[in-house]
């Protein structure tokens, strides 16, 4: 992997639904689609079951960005769970702007299960953003 | 459209003018219990009681600056389980109604019988700045004194910045703000409810009066005035928490007792995330996580435990600073809570305890808006 910022390699969480774009990852592994390894996946069943707090305790105990990946609006397999994901996502990255955190460590992406290419671009273009950034400060601090 | 009827302030007591209209409400059978702050007997404290005799109401006092706790979590102690089996007046201020508008949205209080009586808020102090305060003036002094401009540098935080010290929601307001206190406060009934209270005291209420248009002018004023108050407060507290190291600054003397949670009155999960199975862990857990950092902080997940509460609470924040008043250490909650609180409801265009109609924006969506989350 290329490496910037003195060898920084960040380490994303990404929570990833299972209907859409977790199989968007399957798709860019099956057909060997480059990206870099710096996400780690978690699958759950709709981006509507993430909650605010993974994110924050990811962001909190080591992770650099955090993303969600949902279906399109309008086509989450439990009709709704994404505008809602939509609201928490938009209210997080709020809260952290009004407190001068990095709120652009806060990814979503709607990537459908046969947007293996479209999947493999988000994971380098947020892990690209990511190293830019350089280590998210909240998650080294021993005392917070 | 709101009908009003004067209370005449008379020798220019404006307590027992209040008092004696409560004692008419019971007496005269318009409602057999009133929910109202009485003076305690030690003379330290006013507490928020139940009154269904009416010879207590002589100790009421709802303009004394003191409210030892948010009656919105009163009256969701109350009627949570069942709605109130007979009419009740519940006089309150109007953080404590906006409390309780959220609340009932939250499912956590029920309406039904209860009469809302507003008053015109002119703030409180801290409980254990109150009886410095009692020793030497009377809420008549209070609230004379309140509406004529002063700042107060003891009223409580949430006070000092607060953005409706007038009720958004109730049936009746009992209105100080644009009057001649001297002589006479305002009764505005704002619902059939209201209207209801107004006539059972035998009271004529009149369309548009003068006092009702008066008042209207000097609450313009006053949210005008509190505005500007507000944009310094919120740009002084930007520069004051702004950012990762500051933050860290500010929580720095957190002991994580939660005191904050169980103080707010619009926290409203029933068992709490922060105090469930979730964060009992064994030892090697504990071990494994610092050795990882090489130290870890105990208690662990202070921040984690206030930004997480800010996600549930922001959008319903009313900025009573009850948060604030309940922290042993004076950690500066009801500014952090009141900036993230304040910017959320605008993202959502949403105000906590304005109607019983606005949905709360975390159980809601729209289709199209948004539109900038998940874009490239
Ligand atoms: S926060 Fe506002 S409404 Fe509540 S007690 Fe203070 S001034 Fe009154
Ligand atoms: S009340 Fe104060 S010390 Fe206790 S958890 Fe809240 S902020 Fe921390
Ligand atoms: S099922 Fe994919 S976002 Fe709801």
């Amino acid at each position: 992997m290329a490496e910037g910022n003195n060898g920084f390699e960040p380490k994303i969480i990404g929570f990833l639904c299972n209907w859409c774009t977790a199989s968007a990852a399957d798709l860019a592994g099956t057909t060997r689609a480059q990206y870099p390894p710096n996400l780690h996946p978690v699958r759950v069943m709709c981006s509507g079951t993430v909650d605010p707090v993974y994110l924050i305790k990811s962001l909190l105990s080591g992770a650099d960005a955090v993303m969600v990946g949902g279906c399109h609006p309008g086509d989450c397999h439990y009709v709704s769970g994404n505008y809602k994901a939509r609201r928490r996502m938009a209210m997080l990255q709020n809260i952290f702007e009004s407190l001068g955190l990095d709120a652009n460590r806060i990814w979503t992406r709607w990537i459908s299960a046969s947007e293996g290419p479209e999947f493999a671009a988000a994971v380098r273009e947020i892990t690209e953003e990511t190293r830019k950034q350089g280590p998210n400060p909240l998650s080294t601090d021993w005392a917070l | 459209m709101a009908k009003s009827a004067t209370l005449a302030v008379k020798d220019g007591k404006i307590r027992s003018s209040i008092n004696a209209l409560l004692a008419d409400l019971l007496s005269k059978q318009v409602v057999e219990a009133v929910l109202v702050p009485l003076a305690h007997p030690a003379g330290n404290n006013v507490v928020q009681s139940l009154v269904t005799n009416p010879d207590y109401l002589e100790q009421a006092d709802v303009f004394a600056p003191v409210m030892p706790v948010n009656a919105g979590r009163i009256i969701q102690a109350m009627t949570r389980l069942t709605p109130a089996n007979k009419k009740t007046a519940v006089v309150m201020r109007p953080c404590e109604l906006r409390a309780l508008v959220e609340l009932v949205k939250l499912r956590q209080a029920q309406l039904d019988n209860l009469y809302l009586i507003g008053i015109d808020c002119p703030g409180a102090y801290s409980v254990s700045d109150y009886p410095k305060y009692a020793a030497e003036k009377t809420s008549d002094d209070f609230v004379k004194a309140a509406w004529n401009g002063k700042d107060d540098p003891m009223l409580r935080a949430g006070c000092q910045v607060c953005e409706y010290p007038v009720p958004l929601m109730t049936d009746l307001t009992i209105g100080s703000v644009g009057q001649d206190l001297k002589k006479q406060l305002l009764l505005l009934a704002s619902t059939e409810k209201g209207e209801e209270l107004l006539e059972g005291l035998g009271l004529t209420a009149e369309e548009d009066s003068q006092a009702a248009a008066q008042r209207h002018t000097a609450v313009d004023q006053l949210l005008n005035k509190i505005k500007e108050t507000r944009e310094k407060f919120f740009e002084q507290t930007r520069e004051e928490i702004g950012g990762a190291d500051k933050l860290a600054t500010v929580f720095g003397p957190c002991i994580k007792c939660q005191n904050c949670r169980v103080a707010c009155p619009v926290c409203y999960c029933r068992e709490c995330f922060f105090v469930s199975p979730t964060f009992e862990l064994e030892a090697e857990k504990y071990l494994g996580a610092a050795e990882k950092r090489g130290a870890m902080r105990m208690p662990t997940d202070t921040l984690l435990f206030h930004l997480t509460r800010m996600t549930h609470m922001a959008a319903s924040c009313i900025g009573c600073g009850a948060c604030e008043e309940a922290c042993p250490n004076a950690i500066p909650l009801l500014k952090i809570f009141q900036l993230t609180g304040t910017n959320v409801q605008k993202l959502f265009d949403y105000i906590p305890g304005r109607s019983l109609e606005d949905e709360l924006p975390p159980t809601a969506f729209k289709e199209d808006e948004l539109e900038w989350i998940g874009e490239k």
